[in-house]
């Protein structure tokens, strides 16, 4: 789940100054859970433009912003709709932003903040417990993740700002390395941690990142 | 001026270490800014009074100037410099290039610490580095010392440092603290500063554990010069791995405003005596946090005399 946060209202209204018409994309994934980009956040946004005295050409959520096949799609299907208007508003992730942006010659704006790759908790409480880094070392730490669940992302041992289990940037944080030791040491796995662990290649999804399926009957036999 | 100093010569911290004598180091915080008169003051109180000067990184991820360019300083100054090196704000390229300057220019032993973190600074938007850790860092300089960078490549010209690295006896829980301690020896760690120590009793079981981890590692207690009882408080409630007892406290509580950094200064002669007395550790890492003009006071009081020792 990518998890985004809604920016100020002000600062979207900033971002759409000298535009009177706008279009808005909201995303029925991520966008609906994280409670930015569903239904009813889309409907009080255009609610909310409108009194600005801004005229809303359409409103659209669909499932995969981010597809951008998918997105083209929707574009050509509303057509008259995203014609009319001057810029698109998007409410969903950066990668839905910027599949709009594939899609339209136009202004294309965010209206959130993309925070992190995260874990649902409970409704409305979500943690980030992966940073997409390209080289999952989850195997030899007791599949909890150093590089994100340690402030620090430091891979061999926890530092001297361990307090108690709760990390010096935030009392209410766990310690990712007291957590790693404690589930090492309940699977009778310690050895790992005893481990050294060489330098990581920080390059291993170089960034801007890309994977592309291999053709069958490509590359070999 | 010396451009190059290509003999290597033990650095002062080895000598006394491999000697068998008690090792007093000083610390020196550079300032904020280009004044570094007071600075250099400090420098020339401390260079024949401790057997060598720590230099802090940007400590407590707080801008300042730089380490490096301080411990050519001490060096160009007639001190002996213990180069502090963290890897939050440089990544492994940085580091390897900062540790070929620094022994072009005569320095020979470097303390290894992975950094705090941004958010405790005062650069708090800044990107954090963390390339490499303490473990990870020592790694890497013992392979350049074996004549390769870290991306395998080979130098004209190698390093020889005396790696040391810090350890935290107050650790809760400890049990991961004695772990990474064993990874850095793994890792060419030849000596041990500690994180700051008040409480003794703790501190000899901690010296037990560490001793039966190893016997070849040298350990120096580290003592941080107490001023008030609200610094006290201050660091009980928020340094981590920092915890001054009840009965120091009540010392410092119970000193008239005026006595309270000679109470200090008592306190921590009494903890230097009670580590040579009681032969707890191989020396001790004097850190007065600004204070650094008492540190005479601290060494007459408990006794210690480099010249002498």
């Amino acid at each position: 789940m990518i998890i985004t946060t809604s920016k100020p209202f002000e600062e979207v209204l900033k971002e759409l100054e000298g535009e009177e018409k706008v279009f808005i994309v909201g995303c029925g994934l991520c966008a609906t859970t994280c409670e930015t980009g569903g239904e009813e956040q889309v409907a009080e946004m255009k609610a909310r433009l409108e009194a600005e005295g801004k005229t809303v050409t359409g409103a659209i959520i669909y499932d995969e912003v981010c597809h951008e096949l998918n997105t083209k799609r929707k574009f050509r299907e509303n057509k008259d709709a995203v014609e009319a208007a001057d810029s698109f508003l998007v409410m969903c992730c950066g990668a839905g932003v910027q599949s709009v942006r594939e899609s339209t010659e136009r202004a294309v704006h965010p209206a959130c903040n993309t925070v992190f790759l995260g874990n649902i908790q409970r409704h409305g409480h979500f943690m980030e417990k992966c940073s997409l880094c390209g080289e999952c070392v989850l195997e030899d730490f007791g599949a909890i993740c150093p590089v994100t669940r340690c402030h620090k992302g430091i891979l061999n041992g926890p530092c001297g700002g361990t307090d108690e289990g709760k990390c010096e940037t935030d009392k209410e944080k766990d310690c990712g390395w007291t957590l790693i030791y404690n589930q090492l040491e309940k699977m009778g796995k310690l050895d790992r941690f005893r481990k050294i662990y060489g330098l990581k290649n920080w390059q291993a999804n170089m960034k801007p990142g890309r994977v592309i399926f291999e053709k069958k009957g490509e590359g070999g036999e | 001026m010396t451009l190059l100093i290509k003999e290597h010569v033990k650095p002062a911290i080895q000598e006394i270490l491999q000697a068998g004598k008690f090792l007093v180091t000083g610390e020196i915080g550079p300032p904020k800014g280009t004044d570094i008169d007071e600075m250099i003051e400090h420098i020339h109180l401390l260079k024949d009074r401790v057997h060598a000067m720590n230099i802090t990184d940007n400590q407590s991820s707080v801008m300042r100037y730089p380490s490096l360019a301080t411990a050519i300083l001490i060096k160009e100054l007639g001190g002996e410099p213990n180069l502090q090196v963290t890897c939050r704000d440089r990544n492994r390229l940085a580091i390897e290039a900062d540790l070929l300057f620094a022994y072009t220019r005569g320095i020979r032993s470097v303390l290894c610490l992975t950094g705090d973190s941004i958010p405790v600074g005062d650069h708090k938007e800044a990107k954090a580095v963390f390339d490499c850790e303490s473990v990870q860092l020592l790694q890497l300089i013992r392979n350049m010392e074996e004549g390769r960078d870290s991306g395998g490549n080979e130098l004209k010209g190698g390093v020889q440092f005396f790696k040391g690295a810090i350890v935290t006896p107050e650790a809760i829980p400890i049990e991961p603290q004695m772990i990474k301690f064993e990874k850095k020896i793994e890792a060419g760690a030849q000596w041990f500063q500690t994180q700051a120590v008040y409480d003794m009793d703790n501190f000899k079981r901690f010296m037990e554990k560490a001793r039966e981890i190893s016997d070849k590692a040298y350990i120096c207690c580290g003592l941080v010069l107490l001023t008030s009882p609200g610094q006290i408080k201050y660091m009980n409630a928020n340094v981590p791995g920092v915890f001054v007892p009840e009965d120091l406290a009540r010392e410092m509580e119970d000193a008239p405003k005026e006595e309270r950094l000679s109470t200090g200064i008592r306190i921590m002669a009494r903890q230097i005596r009670q580590c040579i007395d009681e032969k707890l550790c191989d020396g001790v890492h004097i850190m007065a946090i600004g204070k650094e003009d008492v540190v005479p006071s601290i060494l007459e009081e408990a006794g210690v005399d480099i010249k002498k020792m």
